[in-house]
């Protein structure tokens, strides 16, 4: 570890030793709220780049994930206790990330967003249908003990722990090749990698967290019915979010989570009627304006800086 | 060392390559050679594992490679470089070369695959341009990352796309003198090339190919003079 490195680690490691005395401000109720969304579109963001980043696979099934996340707390609380749970959540998203992309990651471009797209939509109209037929509800009671901030601080161990994961995949023979698949797969074949392994790994990185924050979610929710669970907003949002910050940096889409979630706050207390137009306006917005994002954008005002100072 | 039997390649209608069969001895320089859009590059293609046959075998040393995927070809010590040359983008010039280290048959990683890729840049003479973004680079520069890169995963067998087209002459000579250093470094090298200097100073033998067939095979000599060549090359009134 070179000596920048061990001082960024402790720098976010005291960020976060900071931030989790949050919940103990004074009126800290709509903060805390406010913090909690913050704290789980990071973590979603954050833990989709780290497999759209570097392989410019779109995914759009962050709902499915997270849904299947929540019901599987929907189902087991009351007769599982709930860090088990949260386990069980998490290798659930696993074998369903396992099992979508041994199938679908030989799909490509445009093939593979609608596929994963499609896969939320089929999972929650599925779901819906059991419901309906078999179990003759419609939705599913989350009862438990577990408060506000009990969840905020749950979601940012993931967050620290979604930043560990990409800092060591990072540094590791997977990060460079993953660096290589998504500039040019013939040539990555041609060095000896195998292309599909890296990409699956870093599909079920993905896939297991936004499981376990649809799981720790939950009990937010007291009542999680299908519409709510996979919701394929939610998958938009996330998209969105990491693009805006930038995918290509792991610390990218925490510069889109914070200002996209405050003006989604605001979007849905003044406009709840209109948010998915919202949502596709800004999507539009930013390919056309920011395909790299923020911090793309700032990465080349500094290059060009830099060099004309150098010539200066 | 390769041995390629009976292979065709068919790609819809056309038949690129047809029951094409010559062998590769262990540390020779081979030329293929022949008109554009004799199936050469697909030939290349064929043995990287980039395509896989229609039809026949191809043996690396005793190991049927036919129907092995490229990255396990590679592996097995058969590097290659592209007739478009394909640098890395995003990747600086020595990331890119690393990348041949970190993945291929050496599989070094840390400073070891870093010092063995500075290596291999000094030697196709980009040891200035170690830090550079590929987007600064010439096209002959793009060349020599793609070669280095090739040498970096250290390969037993190494295919050349016409690697030495659109060099000028004093770095055509020192291209040959690069790509017979490999040769005597016990490495084997089949070339696709239309420079005929370089063919005739660098190979063992030739094998020359048209409208996917092969229609000679022997010394440089041999085969440049072969009635059958010159007409492939420029047609009947001249042969």
């Amino acid at each position: 570890m070179t000596r920048a490195e061990a001082r960024n680690l402790a720098l976010a490691a005291a960020a976060f030793a900071l931030l989790a005395f949050l919940p103990f401000l004074k009126d800290s109720g709509y903060l805390l709220s406010v913090s909690v969304s913050i704290a789980m579109y990071t973590v979603l963001a954050t833990s989709w780049a780290l497999f759209s980043g570097p392989t410019h696979y779109i995914s759009l099934a962050t709902a499915a994930f997270y849904g299947l996340g929540a019901y599987v707390v929907a189902a087991g609380i009351g007769t599982i206790s709930y860090p088990l749970l949260l386990v069980l959540a998490g290798i659930a998203g696993a074998v369903l990330a396992l099992a979508v992309g041994v199938t679908t990651l030989r799909l490509s471009g445009v093939y593979f967003v609608i596929f994963t797209l499609g896969l939320a939509e089929l999972i929650r109209q599925v779901v819906t249908w059991v419901q309906n037929n078999l179990t003759g509800s419609r939705g599913m009671y989350v009862l438990t003990e577990i408060t506000e901030r009990i969840i905020y601080w749950e979601l940012l161990g993931l967050a620290a722990l979604v930043y560990l994961v990409g800092w060591l995949v990072a540094r590791s023979r997977l990060g460079f090749a993953l660096r290589i698949i998504g500039n040019d797969e013939l040539v990555a074949a041609h060095v000896g990698i195998n292309s599909a392994a890296a990409k699956l790994i870093l599909f079920v990185i993905s896939g297991v967290f936004a499981a376990v924050v649809g799981a720790v979610m939950a009990p937010r929710y007291t009542y999680i019915e299908p519409s709510i669970a996979y919701s394929p907003e939610l998958s938009f949002q996330v998209v969105i979010m990491a693009l805006i910050g930038g995918a290509h940096r792991l610390w990218g889409p925490l510069v889109g989570v914070i200002p996209f979630a405050l003006l989604w706050e605001l979007i849905a207390a003044r406009f709840p009627t209109q948010t998915v137009l919202l949502l596709g306006v800004a999507f539009l917005l930013i390919v056309y304006f920011i395909p790299h994002g923020v911090v793309g954008r700032i990465e080349s005002a500094l290059e060009r800086l830099r060099r004309g100072t150098r010539r200066g | 060392m390769l041995d390629i039997q009976s292979v065709a390649k068919r790609f819809g209608g056309l038949l690129a390559v047809d029951q094409l069969s010559f062998a590769v001895r262990e540390n020779e320089v081979l030329g293929l050679i022949g008109p554009n859009g004799s199936g050469k590059t697909t030939v290349l293609n064929l043995i990287s594992g980039a395509f896989k046959p229609t039809a026949g075998d191809i043996y690396l040393d005793d190991r049927l490679i036919t129907d092995r995927p490229a990255r396990h070809i590679a592996r097995a010590g058969v590097g290659r470089t592209f007739q478009l040359v394909r640098v890395l983008p995003s990747l600086t010039v020595l990331e890119n070369v690393m990348a041949g280290a970190v993945f291929g048959h050496k599989r070094l990683w840390g400073r070891e695959a870093r010092k063995y890729a500075e290596r291999q840049l000094e030697r196709v003479g980009m040891a200035h341009a170690i830090g550079m973004p590929t987007a600064a680079l010439t096209y002959i520069d793009e060349k020599r990352v793609e070669l280095a890169r090739a040498l970096a995963s250290d390969p037993r067998v190494l295919l050349l796309d016409e690697w030495l087209a659109g060099l000028n002459p004093t770095e055509l000579q020192t291209g040959i003198a690069l790509i017979r250093s490999l040769r005597e470094e016990g490495r084997t090298v089949v070339l696709v090339e239309h420079v005929m200097d370089a063919i005739r100073s660098l190979c063992d033998r030739c094998v020359v190919m048209s409208g996917g067939v092969k229609i000679a095979e022997g010394t440089p000599a041999e085969t440049l003079a072969d009635r059958e060549v010159i007409r492939a090359y420029l047609g009947d009134d001249d042969a």
